[in-house]
């Protein structure tokens, strides 16, 4: 990664863990639905760049919203999880060869994006909504959560990055 | 030898990857473990600061509501001082509770209520004697009990908590059951293991039950709004809070003076 690389995603770390801490976890639109955006910074780390960095800092962001909400380590499994897993829905959206295409995502087709995002989103929600409700009875509960948070998700990252998306072009 | 340093460079990202998530999960297991909530919390320094900073501009935006909070207890408690002729200097906050008891006022400065396991986090901690297993209310009605301190910060274990179990009662009857939450509704809770007997109809006031040393008798709970024959020839209850779990700005910290002393006794009673 170059130097300004570099201070982008830390600069993105802190201001999505602090966004989602401070603004969205309050949301709670119809009493429960929240939508978890911090995802962006495991969804835009380069591409290109160290998987056991990634795995590595994903824990890190998921610890730290954890931290602030009480729910022992939910949030760090679930992103763990999507870290280890991201190479992999990589090569499923985009095509075997995205390595060395050199793919941004900016550049690929609307389709692609969305079914890269979504794949993420609802791996890391049901993660999330599992370990946090943690019981059998309530499954009715964890799908529910994770359908309603992941549109939620899935709507506000697309925006997210619709909005900045002309800033890096 | 080599094979395994081979075999460890070439697995590294999984076996990075297994060992975070057996990290987190443990941390999940733990969370989920009935007393020993507590190595994550929002209490520690940062997050809490955090969280004090932030509600320190968002509570003007609750200005007027908390106004009306304060005004409604303000003119009950003038009507009690009108009713007794006692000076309100001398009255503690409910006339039914004793001078066992002492209360401290604390700022709500991050309110969880949208989970299964929720917890709330207030501006006192440790360094105001505040200490776990106390319980807490505001003016209208119970809101959770401590569930972890640090200096300056607690934590409560909110009543909205499938962990929760506070012994509660009907006002009219005295029997008792305990308040358990089903995650469906934020203002409703319920109250199991009423027995058959008691009378009980939709309307009826609940009110604590004084059966721990956390809360003293009488503080107010909930309305009932529907309740349920169980199997095992109980009701459960559904009760309607009087508190807004939603909305809290300010809330009592109770500290029993005597707590020492019930503890101790009842400990001693077990060793016989």
């Amino acid at each position: 990664m170059q130097n300004n690389q570099i201070i982008l995603n830390i600069v993105r770390f802190v201001v999505l863990m602090l966004l989602q801490v401070i603004v969205l976890n309050h949301i709670n639109f119809l009493g429960y639905v929240n939508p978890y955006a911090y995802l962006i910074f495991i969804l835009l780390f380069p591409f290109d760049a160290s998987k056991t960095l990634l795995i590595f800092l994903s824990f890190l962001l998921g610890l730290s919203i954890d931290l602030f909400s009480d729910s022992g380590g939910v949030h760090a499994a679930a992103c763990v999880l999507v870290g280890f897993l991201r190479p992999g829905i990589l090569k499923f959206s985009f095509g075997v060869s995205y390595e060395y295409n050199a793919v941004k995502l900016n550049k690929v087709t609307f389709k692609e994006r969305v079914l890269y995002i979504t794949l993420m989103v609802f791996i890391h929600h049901f993660v999330l909504f599992g370990l946090e409700i943690f019981s059998l009875s309530h499954i009715v509960l964890i799908l529910k959560s994770t359908l309603f948070s992941g549109i939620f998700s899935v709507l506000l990252i697309l925006c997210t990055l619709l909005l900045f998306n002309t800033k890096e072009n | 030898m080599q094979q395994i340093i081979y075999f460890f460079i070439k697995n590294k990202n999984f076996l990075l990857f297994a060992l975070l998530f057996l990290i987190s999960f443990i941390l999940t297991l733990e969370s989920h473990s009935y007393h020993n909530s507590k190595l994550i919390s929002s209490t520690n320094f940062f997050s809490a600061k955090v969280y004090s900073v932030t509600s320190n501009i968002t509570e003007y935006f609750d200005l007027k509501e908390q106004n009306k909070i304060l005004l409604e207890q303000n003119s009950s408690l003038l009507k009690y001082q009108a009713n007794t002729n006692t000076p309100i200097s001398q009255i503690p906050l409910d006339s039914l509770l004793s001078k066992n008891f002492e209360f401290t006022a604390a700022r709500v400065i991050n309110n969880v209520y949208n989970k299964t396991n929720n917890h709330i986090t207030i501006d006192k901690g440790q360094n105001d004697t505040i200490e776990p297993d106390m319980g807490v209310i505001t003016s209208k009605g119970i809101v959770g009990i401590i569930n972890k301190t640090s200096g300056k910060y607690a934590r409560i274990q909110s009543l909205l908590n499938t962990k929760s179990q506070i012994n509660a009662q009907l006002k009219k009857s005295k029997h008792f059951g305990f308040l358990t939450w089903n995650t469906q509704n934020p203002h409703v809770v319920q109250l199991t293991e009423i027995p058959k007997l008691a009378p009980i109809a939709v309307g009826d006031t609940i009110i604590t039950g004084g059966n721990s040393a956390i809360f003293p008798k009488g503080i107010l709970v909930g309305r009932v709004a529907n309740y349920t024959l169980e199997n095992n020839d109980s009701y459960t209850v559904d009760v309607r809070l009087f508190n807004d779990m939603t909305n809290l700005s300010h809330v009592f910290i109770i500290k029993n003076k005597n707590k020492q002393e019930i503890i101790q006794l009842q400990s001693s009673d077990d060793a016989e």
